[in-house]
């Protein structure tokens, strides 16, 4: 067996613009999926992770570069030729004909013996959960249904690459998260290479082996969920996966593995881990995410901070928000510069002193490796 | 204001209540425009014809009012019944002839963009806007010894004697099922225009061929738009006259060209009503049959 199960090389691919002139879906991707990874395409509306993946399914051929599938090159094998299967945003069941004869249909058409066809829909049934169904029609049964229906329609090909196309956008968020988490388990039972494409960052980072993030076309970074999340390569990666505070600054001095940054709005110096080598003088963008900073009553007390310590800093509450499990609180910086905080609310709800007021003034302290440095210019 | 209008006028006001109260009333009132129309205009001659198909004819072509069923047992004879037959074969082959013909243009004017969609639909139409004998006058002209269709096809040598099409069961074809295109077009492309293209993706991802793919998916998913299409076109295809008169000549006797006749040139309106009641049925029959077997409308897809 290959190591890559499917690979993209300098993949381009340019649409005709009704208006006249192109527009270009895919920029020059190039991508290495491993065989059994669950791999996701991560990106907002209309950054081409679709048409990237419906080229693997050969419903759009690239303008420029090849896909392989097994190490063999696609070229413009059509879809019926190609060792992939898909599961549709819209599932795309055949209304017309009941659940046995939709997941029937793709074992009929490669001409497999009429008991293996038998044998083999009801095991794919099974592992769906979906037994005694069969005679009724895709309209009858519930949205979620229908999903376990459109993956056992692909499963039952036993295909090399199963290609998911937001299968669970139609879903509501309770059923979302279990057909998350049912999803990856069965994708380690049966041990197929999942490609997923999903606007939903938490949905990427909860199942997948590892994350391609795209905008504009472009694949931006490779990496799996803590990679992504703890080290994002550039401002729109650190923008688009969870929430951050993002700064803007200038590189003042290089500290060992450390580059110390004067920021612009408010005017203090930061010590941040870079991400890049940097030089001095050098304009740079500052990620924060809001669950790294520390809040803390009295620096004077210890707690791993000082008022002279890099790092920390005095400030006052403006907001608090209670979500429960959280407070989100946003504070004031200085010069009008608000940063997003979040406090797990670990102390007990009697104790008056656990939770933050607004106008209260506090002191948060980030941890140097917590505050990203990264070129002001996008990455890619 | 309001109490004063309301005692000035306590019906009007009364009425109005009770009609914006009234979901059944306000129904009502939508549909009796049509259904006191369809009473005058159909329920009442369609019971004015049943009474006279049972009626005598008089020596001078006035209707005797006494009951009889000769009128139908007179139907019953070889002739009638070969132009029945004759009329049902023609009816389904004009059905037939719609839908070889409009499934190919129906099928096109669905997958091309939406833009372009509302103009073919609004060129099927265009016909429409002149008058349909004109329009069988000129595929008379198109059709004939010395028409555009003869001399074009002499001029190119295909020919050397004029094609005899014109006072054929062949111009007869010719002309219904030109003349019943859009009733098939129309309904065909509503049901494939409802097709996802998933869905063929989907046929495609799993491994199907084109071919197969329409088979399996295209074809039952437009059945519903067939049978409606089919059902526009049979019906009225059976009683046609005006076509197998003007370009079937004397030799094409259709159903209801013998309605015609018998009412308009024979004066013989009791055997005429008994026709007409024959072929009324008969179409019933066939419909039922027909909807029976192959659904109507949404039916197939839920």
């Amino acid at each position: 067996m290959t190591e890559f199960a499917v690979e993209l090389r300098d993949v381009v691919k340019r649409f005709p613009n009704p208006g006249g002139g192109e527009v270009i879906a895919v920029n020059n991707v190039t991508l290495q999926i491993k065989n059994g990874e669950f791999f996701s395409l991560l990106g907002p509306s209309g950054c081409g992770k679709t048409t990237t993946l419906r080229m693997v399914a050969g419903f759009e051929w690239p303008t420029e570069g090849e896909i392989y599938i097994n190490d063999q090159a696609m070229g413009r094998t059509p879809p019926f030729l190609r060792p992939v299967n898909t599961v549709f945003q819209s599932y795309a069941l055949f209304q017309h004909m009941t659940i046995f004869q939709n997941v029937s249909f793709g074992l009929e058409m490669e001409k497999v013996p009429k008991p293996e066809i038998q044998e083999r829909v009801e095991a794919a049934l099974e592992m769906v959960q979906l037994i005694g169904m069969n005679s009724r029609k895709p309209k009858q049964l519930s949205g979620g249904q229908q999903q376990r229906i459109a993956l056992a329609r692909a499963l039952v090909k036993r295909p090399a690459v199963l290609l998911l196309d937001e299968p669970l956008g139609a879903l509501d968020l309770k059923l979302r998260k279990e057909m998350q988490l049912e999803l990856k388990s069965l994708q380690e039972q049966v041990g197929i290479t999942f490609i997923y494409v999903t606007h939903d960052q938490e949905e990427a980072l909860t199942m997948s082996d590892r994350i391609a993030v795209m905008n504009k076309g472009s694949a931006l970074q490779v990496g799996s969920p803590v990679e992504i999340y703890e080290r994002p390569n550039c401002r729109f990666v650190a923008d688009f996966i969870g929430e951050t505070n993002i700064l803007f600054g200038k590189v003042k001095a290089l500290d060992r593995d450390k580059v110390w940054i004067s920021l612009h709005k408010p005017s203090c110096d930061i010590l941040g881990f870079p991400l890049r080598d940097f030089r001095p003088g050098q304009e740079v963008v500052v990620s924060i995410r809001p669950e790294k900073i520390r809040m803390i009553d009295n620096p004077t007390l210890g707690m791993g901070a000082a008022p002279n310590a890099p790092n920390c800093f005095p400030t006052r509450v403006i907001k608090t928000t209670y979500i429960g499990s959280d407070s989100r609180l946003m504070i004031d910086f200085g010069s009008d510069v608000h940063l997003i905080v979040w406090e797990q609310n670990r102390l007990s709800v009697i104790d008056p002193l656990a939770y933050y007021a607004s106008g209260q003034e506090l002191w948060v302290t980030i941890l140097p490796e917590n505050v990203l440095v990264m070129p002001q210019e996008e990455s890619k | 204001m309001i109490s004063q209008t309301a005692q000035s006028h306590p019906g009007r006001i009364s009425l109005v209540k009770k009609l914006r109260e009234n979901a059944q009333l306000q129904g009502l009132t939508l549909v009796s425009p049509t259904v006191i129309y369809l009473i005058f205009t159909m329920v009442c001659p369609l019971i004015l014809v049943v009474i006279i198909s049972f009626m005598t004819r008089g020596h001078y072509g006035d209707i005797i009012y006494q009951f009889t069923v000769a009128n139908y047992s007179r139907l019953v004879d070889s002739l009638y019944l070969r132009i029945l037959g004759y009329s049902l074969l023609t009816a389904a082959m004009t059905t037939l002839g719609t839908i070889f013909i409009g499934y190919p243009l129906a099928y096109y004017i669905a997958r091309v963009p939406s833009r372009q969609r509302a103009l073919y639909l609004f060129l099927i139409l265009v016909p429409f806007w002149t008058n349909f004998i004109i329009r069988i006058y000129a595929w008379i002209m198109i059709l004939r010894t010395e028409g555009l269709l003869n001399s074009f096809l002499q001029w190119l040598g295909i020919i050397h004697a004029p094609l005899e099409i014109l006072y054929t069961p062949t111009a007869v074809l010719i002309g219904m099922v030109y003349e019943f295109l859009p009733f098939m077009i129309l309904p065909l492309y509503t049901s494939l225009e409802k097709i996802e293209a998933a869905q063929l993706e989907a046929a495609a991802d799993l491994g199907a061929r084109p071919w197969r793919a329409f088979l399996r998916i295209t074809l039952p998913l437009s059945l519903p738009g067939m049978t409606a299409g089919s059902i526009l076109v049979f019906i009225p295809a059976m009683g046609m006259f005006v076509v197998p008169d003007l370009m079937g000549g004397a030799k094409t006797i259709l159903v209801g060209n013998l309605i015609r006749n018998q009412f308009l040139t024979a004066r013989d309106w009791p055997f005429g009503s008994a026709a007409s009641m024959l072929l009324l049925v008969l179409t019933l029959i066939f419909t039922l049959f027909y909807v029976r077997r192959a659904g109507f409308g949404e039916e197939l897809l839920v």
